[in-house]
């Protein structure tokens, strides 16, 4: 077993860096394995692979995939951070598979992959996802106005009013957020915060009229105050979004009933 | 086996698939099977803007922007169906704004526009802004706010349900569809859906090339499944190769890049797009900017130590005008290759991008069985699909406008067909039976080839030999590739054996359907003597009115004995206002 080194994975900056030279390193790879057709236990297993540091763990989980082992099973689609298929604990951080350069993981220690916490693993890194997007259609994820007239042009919003809820609406429900939540894991009744920030995207929408309803719904024993402001949330977004400051305007709107 | 009864179905939850449900839910009993989950459809991963002639920032209007499409395809543009596009834009931008969509916004609150490639004013004279957008991410907002409208609507979805079969059943002679059958891809059953209508919106097939901006799904199995079932494929041999995808990876860079003044440049630090272009100069169409980019490449002008790409220089505009326009693409230039694009040029080349052919429709999105008659109860709308609004080259932002014009009016038609149909056409015997014989085949087999190994070589030979430039003889070299890849294929194993996810042998199955298009795709581009848009030909490097304006329409043919091959047919392509000319940037 080579020990892993990192030549020149320092390039970043310098557009050419790194790809003259013979950048590969041997990485292990820690993966929390379930199937249920073989076991009804999980169980750590580890692969070990030549890779580039400056490819993802998404590329190192198709390489142990493709010519190791092809039973190995996680969602991807887009492989670029933009469809939330790939959303796991990797090193113990809830991150995208996909965004994630191997060189960003200290490579030289055995990099540990599982599937995201608080739902229901299916298969190794496959979780089912149903009870996140429950949550999700629960806070009436849609525009709702109640213009009785379709108006038949757009309706007019001012660039301010739409920079209102931009942040939220980044969103790809990758579900990294949620299944980072303390609340969420002891409590899988917790909305979680993606929902919450798919509510928030509306509530502060300046077209819509259904806030007040959102916000009872929020109110709920299940509701925004269930949350404990850890910050976790906000650490695993790989879209950027400040999470818990979404989750704190919606718990201020709802005291202060202005939004 | 199941066995499930919809007046409507419909294959894929991408753009075209969520807004044809929206229409299909509220008239017909409509299920929507999809292999991922609807947020994860590559629509996600649009960027740029989606045309429509709103005029809101600029004088423009439906006429100029049918031209310009009809130019930008090259003159292979069905014109009625491009007249359609165009004028349904605005109201299909309107649409989505009425749902939710929050495009950006100009300071009088209306919609925001930004110019690109192609779109012009006054027929060519310069560019005009049609493009509507939300930052550069308009094509996860038109998805999330599609899918947002499917659960207000109450859409009943299968997810990860992958369609494998299309079913036909022959009444007097004549084709009809009689529903689908798909797997279940937790449980690893099979379903058959028996459904007076479908309507395939599974996207496209990039797949087949190694640098692509394509998701891994993006694997052609709508286009194989009819094919398979004798129905024909329209002008497969036009692929949009995208000019700034980041080197190597294949991710794209927007060309809103370049319509918020993103300039191309070559070792030499040189604007070379003002040789190729001199009017439009970056923003030129999409095979005429990969072109030159390649062009610059091999005259020696190409960047870093292989000089195998070109820079996207965006160092000249404001942070904050990044910040706003671009936020995505910066971060992705700053995650994927460490570069900071306020300081730094982006290193790109021309990427695969999308497929201009595919399941021939009419404007009703109704499929054809060959150039006019109608297969009853079958539809075909977005990247899947070929009305033929895109003609030989696609131009930007009119796909995101393609699959909500065309699937809205495929979701119309195929509810209505669904409501004014007494009875569902009688399912063929045994109906899953070639799935389960294929599943079965692939899971038993003890084959000494692996998915990975012919799937790498594919797409290696058609980068190689079938991308921006061609010859006869770098076709001839893929097709034969192909057909050695294909009978390699009969001998592919999977791994995994069980039930449960097992994405392994689905990958092997998406294979299967990458081989079958390349194939037609390359067989399809060795008849075409002619450059047009796409599709370039060195040996040929002019445009061919006289013999090769028309579509190019692919038959799969069975012989007695077994063998398969491709027959090739053609199409006239309809023309009303436009004579062609020559296309000039
Ligand atoms: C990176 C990128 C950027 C782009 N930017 C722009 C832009 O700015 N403007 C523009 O106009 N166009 C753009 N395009 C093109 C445009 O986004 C696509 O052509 C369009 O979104 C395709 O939509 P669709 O609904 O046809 O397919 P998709 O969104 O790809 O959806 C396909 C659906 O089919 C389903 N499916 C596939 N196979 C099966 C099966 N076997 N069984 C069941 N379901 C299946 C999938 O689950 C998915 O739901 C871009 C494309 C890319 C790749
Ligand atoms: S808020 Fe961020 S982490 Fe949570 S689901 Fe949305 S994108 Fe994922
Ligand atoms: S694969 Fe799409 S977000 Fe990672």
């Amino acid at each position: 077993m080579a020990t892993p080194t990192l030549d020149k994975a320092d390039g970043a900056g310098a557009p050419e860096a790194g790809f003259a030279d013979s950048p590969y390193i041997t990485a292990t790879f820690r993966i929390r394995r379930f199937n249920s057709e073989v076991s009804a236990e999980a169980v750590w297993e580890d692969f070990q692979l030549e890779i580039d540091p400056k490819e993802r763990v998404l590329d190192a989980l198709h390489k142990i995939k493709w010519d190791q082992d092809g039973t190995l099973t996680f969602r991807r689609s887009c492989a670029h951070g933009i469809c939330g298929s790939d959303a796991m604990r990797i090193n113990g951080k809830n991150r995208l598979a996909c965004k994630t350069l191997i060189k960003d993981l200290s490579p030289e220690k055995p990099i540990t992959v599982e599937p995201i916490k608080g739902l229901t693993v299916l298969k190794d890194l496959v979780v089912d996802m149903e009870p996140f997007f429950q949550a999700y259609r629960d806070v009436m994820p849609f525009l709702i106005t109640k213009d009785t007239n379709e108006p038949t042009r757009e309706r007019l919003q001012t660039a301010e009013d739409r920079e209102r809820f931009d942040d939220t609406t980044k969103c790809i429900l990758c579900a990294a957020c949620t299944s980072s939540c303390p609340v969420f894991w002891n409590d899988g009744q917790y909305f979680g915060p993606a929902a919450i920030v798919n509510a928030h995207r509306f509530i502060f929408d300046s077209r819509d009229e259904a806030g007040e309803q959102r916000l009872e719904i929020l109110n709920d024993k299940d509701g925004v105050w269930r949350c404990r402001t850890t910050f976790n949330c906000t650490d695993a977004c790989p879209r950027g979004i400040e999470v818990t400051k979404a989750i704190q305007e919606v718990k201020r709107a709802l005291i202060t009933r202005r939004f | 086996m199941k066995i499930h009864k919809y007046d409507t179905v419909i294959v894929g939850a991408g753009g075209a698939g969520m807004r044809a449900a929206i229409e299909s839910t509220k008239r017909s009993r409509t299920a929507v099977l999809t292999k991922l989950y609807p947020t994860r459809s590559h629509t996600g991963a649009a960027q740029g803007g989606m045309a429509a002639a709103l005029a809101n920032v600029e004088e423009d209007n439906w006429e100029w922007h049918t031209f310009d499409t009809v130019k930008g395809g090259d003159y292979l543009v069905d014109q009625d169906a491009a007249e359609i596009l165009a004028k349904e834009a605005i109201d299909s931008v309107l649409d989505l704004e009425k749902m939710g969509l929050p495009f950006n916004r100009t300071p009088d609150g209306t919609i925001d526009q930004r110019r690109f490639g192609g779109h012009s004013r006054n027929h060519g004279e310069a560019p005009v802004r049609r493009s509507c957008y939300a930052a550069d991410r308009t094509g996860h907002m038109i998805l999330q706010t599609l899918y947002q409208n499917c659960v207000k609507e109450g859409v009943e979805f299968f997810n990860e349900f992958y369609v494998l079969d299309q079913l036909i059943t022959e009444i007097d002679g004549v084709k009809h569809s009689a529903g689908v059958v798909a797997y279940e891809l937790a449980t690893g059953e099979i379903h058959v859906f028996q459904a007076k209508a479908v309507i395939y919106a599974s996207g496209g097939t990039g797949k087949f090339f190694k640098v692509t901006s394509n998701a891994h799904t993006l694997t052609g199995d709508g286009q194989a499944a009819v094919y398979r079932r004798g129905l024909p494929l329209e002008d497969m041999e036009f692929f949009q190769f995208h000019p700034t995808g980041i080197w190597r990876m294949g991710i794209l860079l927007t060309e809103g890049a370049r319509g918020e003044g993103g300039i191309l440049r070559n070792k030499d630090g040189e604007r070379f797009m003002e040789k190729y272009a001199p009017v439009m100069k970056d923003l030129a169409s999409r095979d005429v900017v990969s072109r030159s980019i390649y062009t610059e490449i091999r005259e020696g002008r190409g960047c870093g130590p292989e000089g195998d790409h070109v820079y996207l220089d965006l160092t000249h505009l404001p942070p904050e005008q990044l910040d706003a326009k671009l936020p995505d693409i910066t971060e992705f230039a700053r995650t994927y290759l460490g570069i900071e694009p306020y300081t730094d040029p982006i290193p790109i080349q021309p990427t695969a991008h999308y497929a201009m052919g595919g399941i021939p429709t009419n404007v009703r999105g109704e499929v054809l069985s060959d150039n006019t008659t109608v297969v009853p109860g079958l539809y075909a709308a977005g990247e899947v699909a070929c009305v033929s609004v895109h003609g030989a080259n696609r131009l930007g932002t009119n796909s995101l406008l393609d699959i909500n014009v065309f699937g809205k009016r495929a979701g119309i038609a195929a509810a209505e067909y669904s409501a004014t149909v007494a009875a569902h056409v009688e399912l063929p015997e045994d109906p899953a039976s070639l799935v389960v014989a294929q599943i079965e085949r692939l899971r038993s087999s003890t084959g000494s080839e692996r998915v990975a190994d012919i799937r790498r070589e594919l797409q290696e030979t058609m980068d190689a030999n079938v991308m921006v430039f061609r010859t006869e003889q770098t076709i001839k070299t893929a097709v034969e590739k192909i057909a050695e890849l294909r009978e390699r294929y009969r001998h592919v194993s999977v791994q995994d054996k069980g039930k449960r996810f097992n994405t392994d042998l689905l990958e092997a199955v998406e294979l299967g359907n990458l081989l079958d298009l390349a194939e037609v795709m390359a067989v399809s581009a060795l008849a075409r003597k002619e450059s047009r848009g796409g599709h370039y030909r060195e040996d040929y490097p002019n445009r061919d009115d006289v013999n090769f304006m028309r579509h190019t329409m692919a038959y799969r043919e069975v012989g007695d004995d077994g063998t398969e091959s491709i027959r090739l047919d053609y199409k006239p392509v309809v023309q009303t206002r436009y004579q062609p000319m020559e296309r000039k940037y």
